[in-house]
């Protein structure tokens, strides 16, 4: 087994003013990162947000426009083949071929690879021994992602990139692949990985990145973040009938242990110290003025808000 | 199997690997079995049935009703040669306008011809009527010919065909077996992620090459053993050189195929390609018909065509027992073919 390289402080990957244009567009702008040896670093940011541009960079498919990269203390040229065989590699979506069985397609993965796990061994660890003989055409969603994530693994990669690796996930297989990413930190391997599941973020990720327009508009751990809102509670509502004009911006703000106010269409969301003390101020203030909520809802923050406070926007449309 | 039991998987070199799993994917495809091995034995078996040799059969011709038909029908009918019918005007012309008869013979005092001159079977009708009517008229032959009947093996319409099928099947399997499997890889990502591991791209093309003259040994076997044993083709010359020539075409025609992947990233944008190469080599290559069949200023580029060079160069070392040296300058040009459609390819090649 491949043992990190124990200094906290040695940077896995490092990227600075990193441009990426599609045409017009640029999906890149700009782009700053420091992951450290053994950490597992998330970039979390909304669909277009150039999440997946810029870790197809740092895998050597693409080539940037302008920036810098530093790939396990190495740059791209040539085949790169050395640097090859010390990264693991999952594609946001790869179609292995659909009359291989499993344990066929782990076995051409491996032969790509000088050195790396026994491919029972990634069995085992994927939860996926029963399937060893089974066609890839028969597999679950959740099984061809595990299968993924294992042609990831079976080189033993000191640098694992994982895009997206449970989009599209129901709840039980995204909860199996996060236990398996659990097991790769455990072991010191550094993590990489994209998402826009703020859950997946804050419980896997030493540290998030938050990414906008090609762009890192917020760095830390997971709690940093929650913290740099000033309050931990979000209260969301709604009020119906009442006429717009009854309720501002000023009013709420006044409200007890409020710090923040974001109007989102005919939803309102504060953010709160203590929720004991502003919902019951809120319904008052709601009742003296005539209007009564449809809908009221308080959570924890989370890295959602936290997105939801630099951009004015959603991870998600839903 | 059981979670208990450890199995333990042997890993070989990555183009070994990459070999192994493609051909997996060709044996698990009951389509892809058919087209490549049965298909081809099929089509040999009908067209050699429906072109099977017959004993010469008489020629049908009409006489129409008149005051001489009986007379005429029995002067014709007396050699083996035509099989006269004595039909009304109307139905005579049907009988010719529909092929039912190659010639038509009026019934009255003087004998006239109706038929197509540019018909083989009208003409020879016209002849033999002709000499059966005037022998009945007085003319006497002016000496009887000694014959001697040539019936050569070799020369039947299967013995041409089985060379043309057999190109065929190599320049179909080439292209589809490669163009497919490269195109579907691109499309569904497995290509990028392939090039993201520390692997060579000659041998991810290799493995393609490799996978696909496996498959030729029993695709051209089947064919070939079906043709000498079932339908008595002859094997004139080598059969290393027909070996050979085979293994020439096959990678001609897996870089021809190589060439039409190398950029498109949907099935149905190679599928256009494939067609536009494949189609005017089905109609111009002389599979089922010879090449001389079309005008000689076409001819310069019915012969620049893979294709024709190597159902030339089969039909020659098969029916014709060519040696290496005959066959060289259709093995050149399959060679220059597919040496610039791979360095063409790998010029161009789109890889995500």
């Amino acid at each position: 087994m491949h043992v990190a390289d124990a200094s906290p402080s040695k940077s896995a990957l490092r990227c600075d003013g990193l441009v990426k244009h599609y045409g017009e567009v640029a999906a890149v702008n700009g782009l700053a990162l420091d992951v450290r040896s053994g950490e597992c670093f998330g970039m979390l940011g909304p669909n277009g947000a150039g999440k997946t541009t810029t870790v197809e960079i740092f895998e050597g498919l693409r080539d940037p426009d302008a920036g810098e990269v530093e790939v396990l203390g190495e740059r791209w040229h040539g085949d790169g083949l050395a640097l090859r065989a010390r990264l693991g590699i999952q594609l946001q979506e790869t179609k292995f071929p659909e009359k291989l069985q499993v344990g066929e397609v782990l076995t051409l993965f491996r032969s790509l690879y000088p050195r790396g796990l026994d491919v029972g061994e990634v069995l085992a660890l994927l939860s996926l021994e029963e399937k060893a003989g089974a066609q890839v055409r028969t597999l679950s969603g959740g099984q061809k992602q595990r299968l993924s994530l294992g042609c990831a693994l079976v080189g033993d990669p000191e640098l694992l990139f994982l895009d997206e690796p449970t989009t599209g996930l129901d709840p039980q297989s995204r909860r199996q692949t996060w236990e398996i990413v659990e097991g790769l930190k455990a072991r010191g391997r550094t993590v990489l990985l994209t998402t826009h599941y703020m859950e997946e973020a804050s419980r896997l990720c030493d540290r998030v990145a938050v990414i906008d327009h090609g762009k890192v508009i917020a760095l830390g751990t997971p709690r940093e973040l929650i913290a740099s809102l000033g309050a931990e509670h979000v209260i969301e509502f709604e009020v119906g009938e009442a006429p717009a004009a009854v309720i501002e911006e000023g009013m709420l703000h006044a409200l007890p242990s409020v710090e923040n106010v974001v109007r989102d269409g005919a939803s309102w969301r504060l953010t709160v110290r203590e929720v004991h003390r502003a919902v019951p101020a809120l319904l008052a203030a709601l009742a003296e003025r005539g209007a009564e909520p449809t809908a009221l809802t308080t959570h924890h923050a989370t890295l959602e808000d936290v997105f939801m406070s630099l951009t004015g926007r959603r991870l998600r449309d839903s | 199997m059981t979670a208990d039991r450890v199995v333990r998987y042997r890993v070989r070199g990555p183009l070994v690997e990459l070999t192994r799993a493609r051909i997996h994917e060709l044996t698990r495809e009951p389509e892809a079995v058919f087209w490549v091995f049965v298909f081809p034995i099929l089509l040999a078996a009908m067209l050699g049935l429906a072109f099977r040799s017959r004993p010469p059969e008489a020629l049908p011709v009409a006489v129409v009703a008149g005051p001489h038909a009986e007379a005429r029908l029995a002067a014709l009918g007396a050699g083996p040669d035509l099989k006269p019918v004595i039909l009304s005007e109307a139905e005579a012309r049907l009988a010719l306008v529909q092929g039912r008869a190659v010639l038509v013979v009026s019934g009255d005092d003087t004998p006239s011809y109706a038929y197509d001159p540019t018909q083989p079977d009208s003409r020879a009708a016209r002849l033999a009527v002709d000499a059966a009517l005037q022998r009945v008229a007085g003319r006497a032959d002016a000496f009887t010919p000694g014959n001697t009947e040539v019936t050569e093996a070799g020369a039947r319409y299967v013995d041409f065909l089985v060379p043309g099928l057999l190109g065929m099947n190599l320049m179909g399997t080439g292209m589809w077996g490669i163009g497919f499997s490269l195109v579907l890889a691109r499309n569904g990502n497995l290509l990028k992620r392939l090039v993201a591991a520390p692997v060579r791209r000659s041998h991810l093309l290799g493995a393609q090459l490799i996978s696909r003259l496996v498959f030729l040994i029993p695709e051209a076997g089947a064919l070939l053993l079906f043709a000498f044993f079932v339908l008595g083709v002859p094997l004139r010359g080598s059969v290393i050189l027909l070996v050979g020539v085979s293994l020439l075409g096959a990678v001609a025609f897996s870089g021809l195929g190589l060439l039409t992947a190398a950029r498109p990233r949907t099935i149905e944008g190679v599928s256009g390609i494939m067609n536009l190469v494949m189609v005017p080599m089905w109609i111009f290559s002389g599979i089922f018909f010879s090449t001389e069949r079309f005008p000689a200023n076409m001819q310069p580029f019915i012969q620049a065509l893979p294709l024709t060079a190597l159902n030339d160069a089969l039909r020659g070392v098969m029916l014709e027992g060519n040696g290496l040296m005959a066959v060289l300058p259709d093995l050149a040009l399959l060679a220059a073919w597919g040496i610039v459609s791979f360095v063409v390819a790998l010029k161009i090649f789109r890889w995500q």
